[in-house]
């Protein structure tokens, strides 16, 4: 299939794949049963005890001796010898139907990458119609055309295999065709096929290897199988020849079939065992970040147990955090992204998370739902919410707070709604499992909070799939969804980020009025001080995982404490006057 | 949707068009002297020369062409070379045979990968590692030599199971059952584990969408979410691997039906190249790509059912 593998131009590709080979005990392995193939099939005439076809009338179907040392097959000729001389045949043709289709498949996907129109589309096509084909059956319906030659055979296999290269080459070649340094290439007058040759066959290059390994595999089985089914040159010894003959006598000599198959077996698996090394290598070389083993746990719990039995809370503070740290698992070990927040929420407030991306106060509220991206967990300290320490609560109790007490609406509406459902089973599934009510009671619901939230047709929205509503009318149902079963804390992630400006004072307005409405506390990530001056009651400002300052939104406006909240108050004034901003005249301790 | 049922119709009759017209060409040029291959070196060169005129095989290739499609369109594949029966009757006879067999396998392999490859995505560790070694596995070991293996274990030592031999479902769905279960186990081991390889990513990929996060803020249950949401939105990549895996399993069914004596499209397939039966081969090819361009059809019109977005292409 079309596992696109993303490349990175790395300095020296080819050096990284050898060493990564090298350092794996899988890739030395695979490594040196290909090794001793290819001296097999190159050595044959040297190192094989017998010539293949000599005939000892006594061993037909014979058991192991001096001379035969796997026994004699049913014409009494050398097994072993046999399969040292079939190694040449069947890699050999290997070798035909792989570099046919590598050199036809690349040449035809970067054509089609690079230049693209009218030759990608024709390519595209017959690339299609090739793969709609079952391959074996066309090679047996050519077999006459073709002759008993089975290295024409192996020559038309690589026709069919070619559009696997050829996708993967255009994908690949599409992907870098526009980068900025094919482009600034571009720019200083590189000619194409330079182009070509110098960035984008150095990207391509490692996934096609991985490719011809995976392909060489097929090949190998496929070859087999026709000579299995007597479509090969009875006088060359091959290995699915070989398989022919022992299943014909598999009443009286059985493990004659255990040898060829065998020797397919692990050459074929050497192959993708080579194949997955270097996949692997590329992937960790290429995604510096979460490892592909730490996504897997996704709806298993990651949480530890770290709950300290804090003081009580005073009775008007819903949300209590205090020294949060939140760590991702990575191949270089845990990264922390939360180092130690603190955070108080009063009932009733609207609390600003504000700070630039990458300052960890998305991660913070999402530790508060405890829906961390896989690989990330809570490290250490506390979050305590009405009273309930969350950090040591497994997914089952996470669960029951969630949508009932607990609500969240995220940054991007589009992604946030699942496009395969209706937008009205989207809300009325989470009210039913919350709140326990009939789906005709779910339904009265929804539709009143469409007509709640502004749009102006709820019937038409709670019918419309995802894709068939505007980016504003998206995030209005993600809010309805949110507020929908009642929740005493609202979680809300740069809500208004993705819209249009116009839209955004409307939205913030909308959750205003609900907040009042369903006497919630919200928590207001942005990194907009506009958003924080309109809404918020009290601010904290985030960076690299910290809090640097927070404070009621009067006094940060006009007495900033932090030099990082003076210089993100600086660089807002450019393009907006937050209403009771007055530049600081005092330089404060920096908190 | 009738747009779109009418739009993938006649690109799989451009397709199907295509692709027998060139099989055609290829075939029958080279059966120029088929007449001598079927009578023998002893005949005479009169005995040749008429059996060419009967074949049609002395009027041009273009004649021969479009007489041959005048024809196929009705239904007519013409006359076998070697048998004298009909090819459609042939065909008629050994399709339903190689139908059975891969829709069981596929049908089994649908089956097992899903749950191995939810159950990848979901668990991991141990789970993720087995499937990857079963798949490397099951990529290396050639089909009919398992099919070898499994007859030598469960036909020749254990009788367990019949050697050879296919039993109608019509007949007796216990021995049908009992015929067909070692083929179908040599045709899925290959494609099983790579099948759900493919599976745990589409879920992985759509288990770390921004829905599932906000799904899963809302209190939906994970059951759910993962049964409901993931599986849905995990459906499309799903079935454009076992179309694949669908058309790998007719390959691999010609020489499974070898192996194990069926009597089904791949024998007749593997007689006909053997013997060079032109009309049978092309009649096949005809079939073939008939066959795969209905499961696309079906395929894409799943698809249009599970997502919505297609459907208003």
């Amino acid at each position: 299939m079309s596992t696109s593998v993303s490349a990175s131009p790395s300095a020296n590709p080819s050096k990284g794949a050898l060493r990564a080979v090298l350092h794996s005990p899988l890739g030395v392995a695979a490594s040196l049963v290909l090794v001793v193939m290819v001296s097999a099939a190159i050595l044959a005439p040297f190192i094989a005890p017998n010539n293949p076809g000599n005939v000892r009338l006594d061993m037909m179907n014979g058991a192991a001796d001096a001379s035969y040392w796997l026994g004699g097959d049913s014409g009494g000729r050398d097994i072993f010898s046999r399969l040292l001389f079939a190694a040449r045949n069947t890699l050999l043709g290997a070798l035909v139907a792989v570099g046919v289709a590598t050199i036809l498949g690349v040449t035809t996907g970067l054509i089609a990458g690079y230049f693209g129109r009218t030759f990608d589309f024709v390519a595209g096509w017959v690339s299609d119609a090739l793969m709609a084909l079952p391959s074996l059956i066309v090679l047996l319906a050519f077999f006459k055309v073709l002759g008993s030659s089975v290295y024409l055979s192996m020559a038309v296999f690589g026709v069919m295999l070619a559009p696997g290269f050829f996708r993967l080459t255009r994908n690949l070649v599409m992907g870098v065709r526009n980068e900025l340094y094919v482009d600034a290439a571009r720019v200083s007058g590189l000619s194409d096929a330079r182009i070509i040759a110098r960035h984008i066959l150095l990207v391509i290059r490692a996934p096609i290897v991985i490719q011809i390994a995976i392909v060489s595999g097929v090949a190998i089985v496929i070859q087999s199988g026709l000579e299995f089914l007597g479509l090969g040159d009875p006088r060359t010894p091959t290995w699915g020849g070989m398989l022919q003959d022992a299943f014909a006598n598999i009443y009286v000599a059985p493990t004659s079939i255990l040898w060829p198959g065998l020797a397919i077996s692990l050459t074929v698996a050497s192959l993708v065992l080579l194949g997955n090394v270097l996949r692997d290598w590329m992937q960790k070389s290429s995604s510096g970040g979460h490892g592909a083993r730490a996504r897997a746990r996704k709806l298993a719990a990651n949480r530890v147990v770290t709950g300290q039995s804090a003081a009580p809370l005073p009775a008007d503070t819903i949300l209590s955090i205090s020294d949060l740290v939140v760590g991702y698992e990575t191949a270089a070990g845990l990264k922390e992204v939360v180092k130690g927040v603190s955070l108080d929420l009063k009932r009733g407030e609207t609390l600003g998370l504000v700070g630039e991306s990458g300052s960890g106060k998305t991660q913070t509220a999402f530790s508060i739902l405890g829906l961390l991206s896989s690989g990330g967990r809570v490290v250490s300290g506390s979050i305590l919410f009405d009273g309930q320490e969350l950090t040591g609560l497994d997914e089952a109790a996470m669960h029951k707070l969630r949508g009932k007490r607990l609500a969240y609406v995220p940054q991007e509406p589009m992604s946030n709604l699942d496009p395969a459902f209706r937008i009205g089973f989207q809300l009325v599934e989470p009210m039913r499992t919350v709140l326990g009510i009939s789906e005709a009671e779910a339904r009265k619901r929804a539709l009143a909070l469409l007509a709640r939230v502004g749009l102006p047709d709820p019937m038409r929205a709670f019918n419309a799939y995802p894709h068939e509503i505007s980016g504003g009318m998206a995030q209005r149902v993600l809010i309805a969804g949110a507020v929908s079963c009642d929740p005493d804390l609202l979680i809300a992630d740069e809500p208004t980020t993705a819209l249009d400006v116009t839209v955004q004072a409307e939205v913030l307005q909308l959750l205003r009025d609900l907040k009042e409405e369903f006497h919630m506390s919200v928590i207001l990530v942005t990194h907009n001080f506009g958003v924080v001056a309109d809404s918020c009651d009290r601010v904290a400002v985030m960076r690299d995982g910290r809090v640097v300052e927070a404070a009621d939104v009067n006094s940060l406006f006009t007495n900033p404490q932090h030099e990082y909240t003076k210089m993100l108050l600086g660089s807002t004034l450019e393009n907006s006057t937050p209403p009771a901003y007055v530049p600081p005249s005092l330089t404060g301790v920096p908190a | 949707m009738l747009g779109f049922l009418l739009r993938r119709l006649g690109a799989a009759a451009i397709l199907v068009f295509v692709l027998t017209s060139l099989t055609f060409v290829l075939v029958f040029s080279s059966a120029q002297n088929a007449a001598r291959n079927i009578l023998g070196e002893s005949a005479s060169q009169e005995q040749v020369d008429a059996l060419n005129r009967e074949l049609g095989l002395d009027q041009p290739l273009f004649v021969q062409y479009t007489t041959w499609l005048g024809k196929a369109v009705t239904g007519n594949l013409g006359k076998s070379w070697t048998s004298n029966e009909q090819v459609a009757s042939a065909i008629a006879n050994r399709l339903p045979v190689t139908l059975s067999m891969v829709i069981t396998a596929i049908t089994v392999m649908t089956i097992i990968s899903v749950l191995l490859g939810v159950a990848a995505a979901v668990y991991g560790g141990w789970l993720d590692r087995l499937i990857q070694f079963i798949s490397v596995l099951g990529f290396s070991l050639p089909n009919f030599w398992i099919a070898l293996i499994l007859v030598l274990t469960f036909a020749v030592s254990l009788r367990w199971f019949p050697a050879t031999g296919y039993v109608p479902l019509t007949r007796s769905l216990y021995g049908w059952a009992g015929s067909l279960a070692l083929p179908v186990a040599a045709l899925v081991v290959g494609g099983i584990a790579s099948a759900a390889q493919q599976v745990r990513g589409a879920v992985i990929d759509v288990l770390e969408q921004d829905y599932i996060r906000t799904l899963r803020a809302r209190g939906v249950s994970p059951a759910s979410i993962l049964f409901r949401h993931a599986l849905r939105n995990a459906t499309p990549p799903a079935l454009t691997v076992l179309s694949l895996q669908f058309i790998a399993l007719l390959s691999g069914a010609v020489i499974i039906e070898r192996v194990f004596a069926i009597p089904g499209m791949g024998s007749l397939t593997v007689d006909a190249s053997l013997s060079g039966d032109t009309p049978v081969i092309m009649g096949i090819v005809i079939v073939l790509v008939l066959l795969v361009s209905l499961v696309n059809l079906l395929i894409d019109l799943a698809n249009a059912w599970v997502n919505p977005k297609v459907r208003l292409k």
